[in-house]
Parts: structure tokens; sequence; C-alpha cells
């Protein structure tokens, strides 16, 4: 067998370490998308009027809307009369992780997520959402010495209602395509964070999503607000148990960056891809977008993207404040029949804006990974500047890498640089490894985290080092 | 240490090892010189396990086991080095990470526990001195972006770091000044011991005034020609491969 076929079958046999599913009483809507079911979920929420009305308008925006055409991929039908729009474990009202139910700190233990004392020492803020419902936010109180609001969304709703009622929908609006539409109708929680004005976060803001429940959809929702001159580090994780049927996870995220302001977001996707003949696997359809309202303001995209059936998103940075940057740092690794179709926009309206854009797709198996970027130079966006930069690898032959570059230029003095590489390991580096002492698996884990580099280095300390094991585990046939 | 028995290797059907024959044992170094395109890398790649290569008779033992019936990394952890000609460039991956990564698989392989960060960058300070390797080039990505020169002295880097029984170095002085032909040469005598054994293969009789042969050999199309002590280098040098050639056509005339 060849050094190539080899690796294809590892990869083509290697497992989904995070596909336990927890064994807890769930209370959960009855399945199907209406007037009802939104009302439903709006009052378990305990919702304010005006809340329930933008959330039916919703509703009556998404029955108008169709399912878009233009991805690179083939979008499975998906009935959304047969998903169950709120699930929640059963015992609720949390005050401390005592009360947490133990087997789901057990499912957390496992997912290996900081949530017990020791992890908590390293100075990690996590909000967790477990299906529907936040669980539980650690270090609430030294965020507040601060001034740094940092809860789950329902929180928001119920005590700071003024700020979510003036952001929510600013940057996404409803609709925005589809899933952003299903979205605001019926999202059931997630994050919300507000940093004020001149305030460094002391430490890393982190949620963690997971799927549990069966015929359920993840709908959350994230919003984080900084104010003028102020600065967070925002980053997101996420799993889901293995179940034959897919699951649908169409999230929206919303960033507000005011004058000076700096955020940094980075995601470690890592939702169940499937089997390796194709089956089961997480639809991740969400719309991540964030504006540089104020001038100056900078927002940092990272993500590393391995699970997920399909993966379909393009976190953007509106660029409306003078000098302000965007950046978008991704590594999307694809094995078996998973598909990403993945990338940014960079939408630049002001002055002297800046974007840059460094995308790494990594394709094994029969999978497909397509990078689709649109870079937007609005009339007044004078001396706007876009570096792009888009490698692929092939790991095998049998899979795919595409690149669909979108630039608009309304602008004479713009200046949008693209450069794109499609490179395969080479039998000669993994040969050369070999030599050294490390198997053809380790060979290739570290040939790929060498690639996805200057990617990874932009990831906070402890995530990049959890990124890289993801990589290595992900590549690795023998990690059961 | 090293037995090659008749060892015969084609590529793409194309024979290139047409039975070789080799014993080397430890504390020795032998040398093996010969035109170009005469085998000596496809000798050095079959050693180490290189896949293209398929090995189409005879056998090696090493250490008494069965060389090529190991897989390629089990040769490395069982103590084979290859000093590549060419060595490959791995971009975004740290010297330091993968010689970290390097030791701690072969230590793992012999039961050893890993070694600390501490006594891993003590042992790399120690073994930078003895190639002069300026500390900028550990730090950087593996061969990328390296000189020819660089590169060769990463590899003796790497051979210092590993401590192999048996190193093979394919043709390391080639593309090095006489400076660094000196210091790799002096990493070699400096590492060379009672219990491991060097296998030099060059183009040039140059580096054998640095680095003393115990036995020197003659590849000419897939064979052992000729063998001999440090002298044969000399003559080699002296009369060129022309002579050997003769000197074969003329053993082999009578017996068509
Ligand atoms: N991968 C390969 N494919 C085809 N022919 C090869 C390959 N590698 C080596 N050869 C051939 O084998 C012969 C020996 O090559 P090599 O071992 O590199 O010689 P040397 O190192 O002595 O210069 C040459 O004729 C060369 O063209
Ligand atoms: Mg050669």
């Amino acid at each position: 067998m060849s050094k190539d076929q080899e690796l294809l079958e590892s990869l083509a046999t290697s497992e989904y370490e995070y596909g336990f599913s927890t064994n807890i009483e769930m209370e959960m809507a009855p399945k199907g998308l209406n007037e009802d079911t939104i009302r439903y979920i709006s009052a378990k929420k305990n919702e304010p009027e005006w809340l329930l009305e933008w959330r039916l308008k919703a509703l009556n925006r998404f029955l108008e809307m169709e399912m878009p055409h233009w991805q690179n991929f083939d979008l499975p039908e998906i009935d959304f009369q047969d998903i169950s729009y709120y699930a929640a474990p059963k015992k609720k009202q949390l005050n401390s992780l005592d009360e947490v139910d133990p087997e789901l700190l057990e499912t957390f233990e496992k997912l290996g997520i900081p949530l017990n004392e020791q992890k908590i020492l390293s100075g990690v803020a996590v909000d967790v959402v477990f299906d529907s419902v936040s669980v539980a936010t650690t270090f609430k109180e030294k965020l507040a010495e601060k001034g740094v609001i940092f809860c789950s969304f329902g929180e928001a709703v119920q005590n700071h209602p003024d700020l979510v009622k003036k952001y929510l929908g600013t940057v996404v609006p409803v609709s925005d395509n589809i899933f952003a539409a299903l979205n605001s109708a019926v999202f059931s929680d997630g994050s919300f964070a507000y940093i004020p004005k001149g305030v460094r976060c002391p430490m890393e803001l982190s949620t963690y999503f997971r799927i549990n429940a069966m015929n359920s959809g993840q709908f959350e929702r994230t919003l984080i607000v900084a104010d003028d001159a102020s600065y967070v580090s925002y980053l997101e994780g996420c799993t889901a148990p293995m179940r034959d049927e897919n699951q649908l996870h169409a999230a929206v995220v919303e960033i507000i960056a005011l004058d000076d302001a700096e955020v940094k977001y980075s995601t470690v996707q890592n939702w169940y891809p499937g089997d390796k003949e194709g089956k089961g696997g997480v639809y991740n359809f969400v719309t991540k977008r964030g504006i540089c309202k104020g001038n100056n303001s900078k927002i940092s995209w990272t993500q590393v993207e391995t699970g997920s059936a399909i993966t379909w998103k393009y976190p953007g940075v509106i660029l409306k404040g003078d000098n302000s940057s965007g950046e978008f740092y991704s590594v999307a690794m694809t094995r078996n029949h998973q598909q990403a179709d993945t990338g940014t926009k960079m939408i630049h309206l002001g002055k002297n804006t800046k974007s840059r854009i460094i995308s790494k797709g990594i394709s094994a198996g029969k999978s497909h990974n397509s990078y689709r970027g649109l870079v937007s130079i609005g009339p007044n966006a004078d001396n706007a500047r876009n570096f792009t930069q888009c490698d692929s690898l092939l790991i095998g032959d049998r899979c795919g890498a595409h690149t669909f570059p979108y630039i608009e230029g309304k602008n004479s003095t713009a200046i949008i640089e693209h450069e794109a590489t499609t490179s395969k390991i080479a039998e000669d580096q993994i040969f050369y490894l070999n030599q050294r002492g490390l198997d053809t698996e380790k060979a290739v884990a570290l040939i790929v985290n060498g690639y996805a580099r200057e990617v990874l280095n932009n990831l906070p300390m402890e995530f990049a080092v959890e990124a890289q094991k993801l990589l290595a585990i992900s590549l690795d046939g023998s990690v059961g | 240490m090293l037995n090659i028995h008749n060892l015969q290797t084609s590529v793409e059907g194309k024979e290139i090892l047409k039975g070789i024959n080799l014993q080397v044992n430890a504390g020795e170094i032998h040398a093996i010189m010969g035109p170009n395109g005469s085998g000596k890398s496809t000798l050095a790649s079959v050693l180490a396990g290189k896949e293209s290569y398929e090995v189409t008779g005879g056998e090696v033992l090493f250490d008494g086991k069965d060389l090529l019936d190991m897989a390629p990394e089990d040769r490395a952890r069982e103590g084979l080095f290859l000093a590549f000609q060419y060595p490959v460039e791995i971009p975004g991956v740290s010297n330091i990470n993968f010689l970290k990564t390097a030791i701690g698989e072969i230590r793992a392989y012999k039961g050893l526990d890993p070694l600390s960060s501490k006594d891993f960058l003590k042992l790399l300070k120690d073994k930078q001195e003895l190639v002069e390797l300026k500390a900028s080039l550990v730090n950087r990505s593996l061969n990328e972006g390296f000189s020819g020169g660089e590169k060769k002295r990463n590899e003796i880097l790497q051979l210092a770091m590993l401590e192999p029984k048996l190193a093979i170095l394919d043709e390391t002085d080639s593309g090095l000044d006489i400076d660094a032909l000196r210091i790799v040469a002096n990493g070699v005598n400096k590492l060379r011991s009672e219990n491991n054994a060097f296998v030099v293969i060059t183009h040039y009789q140059r580096l054998l005034d640095y680095i003393v042969p115990d036995f020197v050999h003659i590849l000419y199309d897939g064979r052992i020609i000729k063998s001999g002590t440090k002298e044969l280098a000399f003559e080699l040098e002296e009369k060129g491969y022309d002579w050997v050639k003769d000197e074969l056509s003329a053993q082999a005339s009578p017996s068509l």
C-alpha cells in the first residue's frame, strides 16, 4: 500500500472523539415551526413584548424566503417542521456550579472545558450553552468589577434590555439570509458581552456550545458590543454527539466595535462531521458579522473548522469607521464526505480601511473545501487596502479545493492584492520525517500544523494548543 | 552492525542496484565513492526505507534484525540515520519543535521518558555549538529558506541530537565551502565512537582529508566494484573514474 493510500485509510477510519451523548431529562418544544412555537419559546424565556414582535416578524420573513442555490455543495432537503426548536435540561435556575446536574458536569469534563476549579485558575470565563439554555457562567463577578457584562443572552434580555434592543439585528438584519431569519425567529439562547468605554477585558471570554438533544436544532445568538477604546478577546468552541440524523446549527453572531475598540473573535468548531460514509453530522449554517462602527476600530475573526457535515459561513467585517481594520484567519479541514464552503466578506465603507484575509484549506478523503470571499470597496472608501492569501492543501486525490474570490471595487484609490496556492503534502516530506522517527500520521499532523501556523498563531495560547491537538486528532486514525 | 547481502533494487522497473555486499562494524567509517548516477543515493534511500524503491533481491541485517522488514520510522528509531543529499523544507514547522518531536518519538520507542524541556534545551545548546549553527536557525521553520550549506549543517545538528548507531551521510560535503566542510567533518569526528558507525557517501576525495575512513568502496553501475583503504580514494582522485571503468571492462571482457 502506498503512503498516500495508507494515509487515506487512516483518515477515513478516524473517529469522532466527542460523540457521546448525555442522559439528562430534557424539556423540549413540540416539533414544528409556526407562531405557536415562537410564542412558546418567548414565553419560556419570559421575554418582553418587543422581542416577541421582533421574532414574529422574522418568522414571516423566513417563510417568504427561499433556500439559496449558489453554494458549491449539494444542499440537502431540510424539513423545518421536523425540528424541535427548544430543548433544555429540566432542572433550571442555577446559581452555582454545585447545582449543575452532575451528568452535565461529567459531559463538560469529557469535553475538557474549563469549568472546574483548577482550570478556572487559568483565567477563562466560560458561558456554557447546552442545547438551548445557558447553563453556567463562571467569573461573572470578577468581570463585573470592571463593568464588563458577560452573560447568557436570555439574562441580557432580562437585565440589560436597552443594550440588547439597541444593537440586536443591527449587524445581521433579520432578512440577511434564510438562516439568519430562522435564527431571529427561534433563537433560544446564546451569549452577550458588553465591554464599557476604555476597559481592556481582563480575561478571555469563552463560550462553549454543545448540541445534545436528538432532533433539535441549535440556534444561538451572540451579541458583543465593545464600547469606545475597549478590548476583548472572545472564544467559541463547539461539539455535538454522534447521531445518524443530521442536526441543524444556525447561529448568528453580531459584533459591534465603536471608536478605537478592538474585538478578537476566535472559533474552534468541532461539530460531529458524520461517519465515514457521510451519514449524520451537523449542518453548520452560521451568520457571523462584525461592524467596525467607530473610527480606528478593529475586528479580527480567527476560525479553526474541523467538524460538521456541511459548514457554510462567512464571518465578515463592515469597515464603516475611518482607519478601521478587519481580519479573517481561517483553517478549514475537511475529510471523509465533509463539505465546507467558507470564507469572509470585507465591506470597505470608510476611508483608509484595511482588511487582511488568510485562508488555509485542508482537504482529505472525498471532501470538498471551498473558499468564498468578497472584498467590496465602497465609493467613499478612499485608500482602502486588502490583502488576501488563499492556500489549499490536498491530502490524497479524491478531494477537492475550490476558490471563489469576488471583488467589487467602486473606488480607484483602492489597492487589492490576492495570492492563491494549491499544494500537496510531498512524499519526500513524509519520508524525511519518517526518517527522523515520526510515523506517517504524526508526520502529516506536523506538516498540517506547520501549514496552518500563521492562523494558529493568532489564537490565544491555550486554544492554539487545543486547535493543534484537534487538527492532529482529526487526522489520526488510531484515536477513537 | 550493518550487513548488506546481495541487495538488488529497481525503480519503476529499472534495475539500479545490482547486488550490493557490504559489512559495517561498530566503530568504523566507510566511504562510498562513485560517479553520478551509480546508485549511491539509491543505496542510502533503500536502507532508510524509501517506498518508491523496490527491493528485488538480497537482505540487510541491522544489529541482527531484518532491516528491510521494518517501517522507515522504526529503522530511524532503531538507530539508523540518513543525512539527506537534498534535505526537504517543511514550512511552518519550527526546527526546534521538529527536533523535540523526533527525540520524543525515538525515546518513546525505546521505552524512555520524554526529555524535560530544560534537558532538551541544554542538549540542543551543546549540539548547536558542535556544529556551529546559529541559534536563529533552530527557531526558523525546518530548512525553509536555508542556504545549501545551512541545510547540510542542519542535517548534522539532527545527527548530533538523535545520536544514531549508524549514520549515512549522502554527499553532505557537496555544496559546502571549505569552512563549512571543516565544521561538518569536525562534528562527525567528535560524534564518532566505538559504538557507532558512519557510511560517508561522497563524490570527492577532499572530504576524506577531514573524515578519515577505515574503508573506501567504489560504487559503479549498481555494484561495488572495488574496496580498499583510504589509499584507494587517493588513487581514484588521481586516475579518475575512467581508470576503474577500464579495469572493470578488462576484468569483464574475458568472461564474455
Ligand atoms: N525516482 C527515480 N526514478 C527513476 N530513476 C531513478 C530514480 N532515482 C534514481 N534513479 C536513477 O537511478 C540511478 C542512480 O541514481 P542515484 O542513486 O541518485 O545515483 P547517485 O546518488 O550515485 O548519483 C540513476 O540512473 C537515476 O537516474
Ligand atoms: Mg546522489
